[in-house]
């Protein structure tokens, strides 16, 4: 069921409205059988899969607090008997159980995804291998269907088991409310990546019926169709000619296919995203935000702690920091910095571990190099970054004026929305070899002259569909700069009742107008929903 | 509870007013068929008939450009109405019949059996033209859930402005003109075409893989058997002489059974085109795929004359309020043909004239 389906429309205007006349305590449960009949519209197979990760992680969380609560008990109850060291032994027996407990349920979850989502991209990089020696591949490949979000409800998921495993979150008991959290519709598609002791707080809790409440989540689920329907979907034509056409489409034109993807990409995740909170908002749960204005970033540092929030900070809780403190990690710090000096030593294990975090996040976007190659550029570009601050600061330092002028915080953001776009080349060909040899034409090929004369109308779009998505980029430009000075929901929720509902129909009318929905277009998925 | 019923009523405004938006919206947006592509008008101009039938035709553009009920009333005082429209499939003519039987019962309803080589819903653009124009009924529901075609959904049918949204950057004077009301394109739903581009060549027979009708084509003509003998309307099935596009031998054959089986009556035009006078070198106005005026004329001449004689129609000019009637509608459609041939002429397409 895709978001943008009549279907779904229909599907969640079912669900408001029972979920506000069935007894609340009912509540979370009929979210639950929302959930089974969102999920089952995918396929059944799918459901196998989620059942096995609900049921495996319901039992390691489960066994897990049974067994630190066993030991906590124990330990009291032998407070004055136990030696401090016999103490430690038992906390660190309990400790290897709970990690085995730990490491199972990891294994067979993180399995199903790999197996699932990288045997072939494995196989065909074994068939590359064997073809260079033997002239054929050697490994057939299978059909594997990827069941609906298995990357971001496994994540999800995993975060919460080793949550439970660090003591941070308590085990749910019932497995029902278990399955609620990992299957929770509205953010399976796209995120974003919840953590549980967040989540449960408002998920299994009975909610009334408030106004400003189911207000705020329409405004917001509207918002997030503005931007799918009218502006990403309108010029993801654009997109698909210029990359699926590389031949024709050079040089400028893929500086343009760029810059249209940037808009794309944004207008396409960031409008998933609030369509899924402004879902959530009606129902009265909260969830976490996953954007903070990204393209007002000053650096690819700061854009990534605003781009997609709670991947990178799952990453950040779940890899880096366990990575960083691991004792391989520890062992290798001290003999770099033995053999190599502070300066080089102290670097060497803190990269390495940002490579593999980076790594993961690109083998996470997709199973294919173009999105390992990327993953890595991103963490290159970090660390150049970093590496520079001495530099930077120094020029700072002869010029301190200047950090606080508009025109250099300008040159900032513009330099690294046009550094992020050029990295998301690979993302747009998705050939790595190619993307650096369309990347090199706009240098090498000028063609901006044909392209301003006549060639933009040739990318499958109007001058009509450029109008549209200019005026729609206009707003939700003016929309982040209001957003900046706090919400724009609350300010417009001061205002009087016309005018909050002028603004709602202005959207509703805009959506319905100017979407690119229905014949004609083709029914776009949400991008974010392959990964 | 004064504030209660006053937020209640904000709300029923709040939703009124939003519904009155999207409904001008939709009368905009929608096509208006009034120039260009006429024929996406021809079902809904029914619904301004006052009078009944004795004669109803159903089927695609071989019954509204090949027969003219002008020269039915003029030549034998039938009354009939073709409720035609572009590739009509024959589910939409078993629906439009049932609906039009709920607004009277004619004497003769006359099928064009083209229609039975489809089996499947083929174009959404030509179901568009047929079903947007129905007024809603269980008929059209059913008949738009029978033919929609993969990438069309109900609410489209039900909210058209879902579909046609996107025609704002193709918005021409003739949206904003015909908004709330439409001009009559048609003479009883007869499309009139001037001018003549007569026939050069044959059409090539090409050679099928199965020359059977479908078996859903089969069963709705069995349903418009059937609907007609429950009603005691009688069936005349047909065959509109033009030869494009080709009608196979087998098919033929085929209602030539299906006809004798069911105690129908049967013509295809197309072996008569002599008796009743029509020359495709002068009487079509595409090269063989229509009948233009002078060709309509003639087959409804000669048919007409079929259905008094086999169907014992009478004649109606007696009738002063029915002639009164039918005297507007002949006006009009002189009108038009004299217009027609003057334009015709000005740009050269009458080679006859």
């Amino acid at each position: 069921m895709l978001f943008t389906s009549l279907e779904f429309i229909l599907f969640i205007l079912g669900v408001f409205v029972l979920y506000y006349i069935v007894p609340k305590r009912f509540q979370w449960k009929l979210l639950l059988i929302a959930n089974v009949f969102f999920y089952a519209c995918a396929g059944i197979g799918g459901m196998v899969f989620m059942g096995v990760t609900i049921v495996t992680s319901y039992a390691a969380t489960v066994c897990m607090d049974r067994l630190q609560k066993k030991a906590d008990n124990c330990i009291q109850s032998q407070k004055g008997i136990w030696t401090k060291e016999e103490r430690k032994a038992y906390k660190k027996q309990v400790k290897k159980r709970k990690r085995n407990i730990l490491l199972d349920c990891l294994f067979i979850n993180i399995g199903i995804l790999a197996i699932l989502k990288y045997t072939n991209f494995a196989i065909a990089n074994i068939n590359g291998i064997a073809a260079a020696f033997t002239g054929n591949g050697v490994l057939a490949y299978t059909d594997f269907v990827l069941p609906l979000g298995i990357s971001f409800y496994t994540f999800q998921t995993m975060g919460y088991v080793i949550d439970v495993y660090r003591g941070k979150a308590e085990a749910e008991r019932n497995i029902f409310k278990m399955a609620l959290f990992v299957s929770f519709f509205p953010q399976l598609i796209q995120g974003p990546i919840s953590r549980f002791g967040e989540l449960k707080e408002t998920l299994y809790k009975e909610h009334n019926f408030v106004f400003k409440n189911v207000l705020f989540g329409v405004e917001r689920i509207l918002w997030g169709y503005f931007k799918k329907l009218v502006i990403a979907d309108r010029i993801l034509v654009a997109v698909n000619t210029i990359i699926g056409q590389p031949s024709e489409y050079y040089g400028f034109y893929v500086f343009l296919g760029m810059i249209f993807y940037a808009v794309e990409l944004y207008a396409d995740f960031t409008g998933g995203i609030d369509i899924t909170i402004g879902i959530a908002q009606v129902l009265g749960i909260n969830l976490t935000e996953n954007f903070e204005r990204p393209y007002f970033s000053k650096s690819i540092a700061e854009y990534w702690r605003r781009w997609h929030i709670t991947m990178g900070a799952w990453f950040r809780d779940y890899i880096y920091y366990p990575m960083s403190a691991s004792v391989p990690v520890m062992k290798l710090s001290t003999f770099t910095r033995k053999h190599f000096g502070e300066a080089v030593g102290r670097r060497l294990p803190v990269y390495l571990v940002m490579f593999t975090v980076w790594f993961a996040t690109g083998i996470w976007h997709g199973a294919s190099w173009n999105f390992i190659v990327w993953g890595l550029l991103n963490c290159t570009v970090i660390l150049i970054s970093q590496e520079c601050r001495p530099l930077y600061e120094k020029f700072h330092a002869k010029f301190p004026k200047l950090k606080d002028k508009c025109g250099y915080k300008c040159f900032q953001i513009i330099r690294t929305i046009l550094l992020m776009s050029v990295l998301r080349l690979l993302d747009c060909y998705r050939n790595v070899p190619m993307t650096f040899c369309m990347f090199s034409t706009m240098f090498t090929r000028f063609n901006i002259g044909s392209v301003l004369g006549g060639g933009l109308l040739t990318l499958g779009i109007t001058v009509y569909d450029y109008a549209v998505v200019g005026l729609g980029v206009m707003l939700l430009f003016m929309v982040s700069m209001l957003q900046r000075k706090g919400s724009v929901r609350e300010r417009l929720y001061e205002k009087s009742v016309v005018v909050q509902y002028f603004a709602v129909l202005f959207l509703l009318v805009a959506i319905i107008i100017f979407g690119a929905y229905g014949i004609g277009y083709d029914a776009n998925q949400f991008i974010y929903n392959q990964f | 509870m004064k504030r209660r019923t006053k937020t209640a009523a904000a709300a029923v405004l709040m939703i009124a007013f939003t519904f009155l938006v999207l409904f001008l919206f939709q009368a905009l947006l929608v096509p208006k068929y009034m120039s260009g592509v006429r024929e996406g008008a021809l079902i809904q101009e029914y619904y301004r008939e006052t009078t009944k039938h004795d004669v109803i035709f159903i089927g695609d553009c071989e019954v509204y450009e090949n027969i003219s009920p002008v020269t039915l009333w003029e030549e034998y005082g039938i009354t009939s109405y073709i409720r035609g429209s572009a590739q009509q499939l024959v589910w939409q003519s078993y629906y439009l019949l049932e609906e039009t039987l709920k607004y009277e019962k004619p004497d003769v309803v006359v099928f064009n059996v083209l229609s039975m080589k489809y089996n499947e819903p083929q174009n959404e653009a030509y179901n568009r033209m047929t079903l947007d124009g129905m007024k809603w009924s269980s008929s059209k529901a059913q008949s738009v859930k029978v033919s929609m075609t993969g990438d069309e959904n109900f609410a489209s049918y039900v909210f058209p402005l879902l579909r046609f949204h996107s025609r704002w950057s193709e918005l021409t004077k003739e949206d904003f003109r015909y908004m709330f009301s439409r001009d009559t394109v048609s003479h009883n739903g007869y499309l009139m075409q001037v001018g003549t581009k007569p026939v050069t060549t044959m059409p090539k027979t090409e050679i099928l893989d199965n020359y059977s009708f479908g078996e859903n084509a089969w069963q709705y003509l069995e349903k418009i058997t059937d609907i007609c003998r429950e009603n005691g309307i009688k069936l005349v099935l047909m065959k509109a002489p033009t030869i494009y596009p080709v009608w196979y031998e087998q098919w033929e054959k085929q209602i030539e059974e299906y006809a004798d089986k069911n105690d129908l009556l049967y013509y295809n035009f197309l072996e008569t085109m002599d008796e009743a006078g029509i020359d495709l070198t002068t009487d079509t106005y595409d090269a063989g795929l229509h009948l233009n005026v002078e060709g309509a004329e003639k087959l409804s001449k000669y048919f007409g004359k079929i259905l008094v004689q086999e169907c014992g129609l009478s004649d109606n000019r007696k009738d002063e309020a029915l002639s009164e009637v039918w005297r507007e509608k002949i006006c009009a459609y002189e009108a038009e043909k004299e217009q027609k041939y003057r334009e015709s002429e000005q740009s050269g397409n009458n080679q006859k004239g």
